[in-house]
């Protein structure tokens, strides 16, 4: 489908996680291994990396910008996120790990697909179950 | 977009490859939401310089060597360290040096170092209607919520290229229709309770985990609740939730009434909260059911009013158990100046300043619970401390901590 925005550009593909709740980045996410570890939060202990992860908006902290582009240097973060309300938290921090670190982080803004599983991509203006193919876990559109 | 004769100056480099930088995120962040201008900020509040992890500190040694110096007023959050009690930080030395080179860039271009996360309770803070470029999630909500000025959910990062830029997207909370109450939250408890201090921290969190982005209004609360009851309130719902602004009618600023607040339309939700959601709102924060084995206060800082309560009730009493107050720095030379004697090491307490317990390592390895007043650091510390959260009242933790068990001096409701 086509999604509602693109507010960081890019392709990425990787197995569909759709929070059921908004979860901090800071202090909700270890930084060290990329899982949830926000003891209230209904998915704890699943782990973010390589994956295109689905969440309703950002929770909490300011430093979910930071949270996240350090999990993108360590290799650690999300290959793509899906957004359900606008929030410029993500997109900063992926834009920072791109210019420090040359590491793709796309996100768009889209009505959120009802459950996890199966591979899905991120591709410029789509969001669909991939057909399969040679992607990438993550790969920087040229800005 | 449209762009001013300076910003188009900062995007050409004429200002240096750090204000180039800057002046590109902050345009890049405007264009992907679609915000066609910027707006002039006049300070700015950065939550970056808390250490956790290497990428903050590749930024801003990436900043710094652009040539960045900041273009507005910019105090600085709370850090790792705490600068003048050094000796209280058990974390391991290799994290210490990096997040004193963090402290130490952030300076280099021109914050100033107040290392607190109450920049509001600070003689700089702003002042209504003015626009500001504020991280730190509690004091953005009550930048907006109780002083009237204007800032966004601001990240780290985004707030020092606001801070050099001078520039911010103008768009939700700097707007008049970004401002607009959506939500209403209708308070329906006793009089007993809105007097008490505990009921704000408790609706904040349920707040923040009811009305997700939205601006909400509530009624039913004190005309009396005094600064630091709505900073409890905001922090704890914006920890739990994504609330960058809440009215409470008929005591903030622009709030009136509740009409006013909702912008003379309808409200799209009208949410009921009696005693039973505030119980079970206080249960989620309160996990605790072991003994009582130290007391945090002071998340976020506490004000000076706060700090005089607690120099009162501690008065030639002493702590059974590890009691850690938190503050900024500029509050205690407050108290200096307002002639209070803190006097606190007879008590027995461990004063923290320029970062926060939940934040870095500074408490001991506690046997027990441990009691705080603060629904942010009864949202935070489960997950970052590993440790159970008592929750009460300023006067019950000084009181439970010289007990060393929980004591409820008001009741709980």
């Amino acid at each position: 489908m086509k999604v509602d925005r693109v507010l960081v550009a890019g392709s990425a593909e990787g197995e569909l996680l759709v929070l059921e709740e908004p979860v901090s980045f800071w202090g909700g996410v270890d930084p060290t291994t990329g899982r949830i570890v926000d003891p209230r939060h209904p998915q704890v202990d699943i782990l973010l990396g390589g994956r295109i992860m689905a969440i309703p908006h950002a929770r909490g902290s300011s430093g979910t910008s930071s949270a996240l582009a350090e999990l993108l240097r360590a290799g650690l973060g999300p290959a793509g996120i899906v957004l359900g309300a606008m929030d410029s938290m993500f997109t900063v921090g992926s834009l920072v790990a791109a210019r420090l670190y040359g590491v793709a982080c796309p996100i768009v803004l889209a009505a959120l697909p009802d459950h996890s599983g199966g591979r899905w991509c991120i591709e410029g203006e789509t969001l669909e179950r991939s057909s399969g193919g040679n992607w990438r876990s993550s790969e920087v559109a040229d800005a | 977009m449209k762009l001013s004769t300076s910003d188009h100056a900062a995007l050409n480099g004429d200002q240096g490859e750090a204000a180039r930088f800057a002046m590109e995120l902050v345009v890049a962040v405007a264009e992907s939401e679609g915000v066609e201008t910027l707006v002039d900020i006049e300070q700015a509040h950065v939550d970056g310089c808390l250490f956790h992890g290497k990428a903050l500190l590749d930024f801003v040694e990436f900043l710094a060597d652009g040539g960045a110096a900041v273009v507005v007023p910019t105090t600085l959050n709370v850090s790792s360290l705490d600068l003048l009690h050094p000796e209280l930080y058990r974390g391991d030395a290799e994290t210490a040096i990096q997040a004193r080179q963090l402290m130490d860039a952030y300076v280099e271009i021109g914050c100033t170092p107040t290392w607190t996360c109450a920049p509001y309770q600070l003689a700089s803070r702003p002042s209504f209607g003015q626009h500001v470029a504020w991280g730190e999630s509690n004091a953005i909500v009550f930048a907006n919520s109780v002083l009237g000025a204007r800032t966004g959910r601001y990240g780290d990062f985004m707030d020092i290229c606001c801070a050099l830029a001078g520039r911010a997207p103008y768009t939700g909370l700097h707007t008049d229709e970004g401002r607009v109450a959506t939500v209403h939250i209708d308070l329906r408890v006793s009089e007993d309770m809105t007097n008490g201090e505990i009921l704000y921290p408790i609706l904040g969190y349920l707040i923040g985990r009811l009305v997700g982005q939205a601006v909400p209004v509530i009624t039913g609360l004190d005309s009396n609740s005094g600064e630091d009851r709505l900073k409890a309130l905001g922090a704890a719902a914006a920890s739990a939730g994504t609330v960058g602004m809440f009215h409470v009618a008929g005591v903030t600023p622009e709030a009136e009434t509740l009409n006013h607040a909702l912008g003379g339309h309808p409200a799209e939700r009208v949410i009921t909260v009696g005693i039973d959601e505030l119980n079970t709102a206080r249960a989620a924060l309160d996990s605790g059911t072991g003994p009582l084995g130290a007391v945090s206060v002071g998340t976020p800082h506490l004000s000076l009013p706060e700090l005089i309560e607690v120099v009162t009730l501690a008065s030639g009493r002493s702590t059974s158990i590890p009691f850690y107050l938190n503050t900024s720095r500029d509050v205690l030379d407050q108290a200096v100046d307002s002639g209070v004697d803190i006097g606190l090491q007879s008590f027995g307490a461990t004063v923290v300043t320029d970062t926060c317990t939940y934040v870095t390592p500074i408490m001991e390895p506690v046997a027990g619970d441990v009691m705080t007043n603060s629904g942010k650091w009864a949202y935070y510390a489960p997950a970052n401390l590993g440790v159970d959260v008592a929750f009460g009242s300023l006067a019950d933790c000084v009181e439970s901590a010289i007990a060393g068990r929980r004591v409820a001096t008001g009741g709980w409701w």
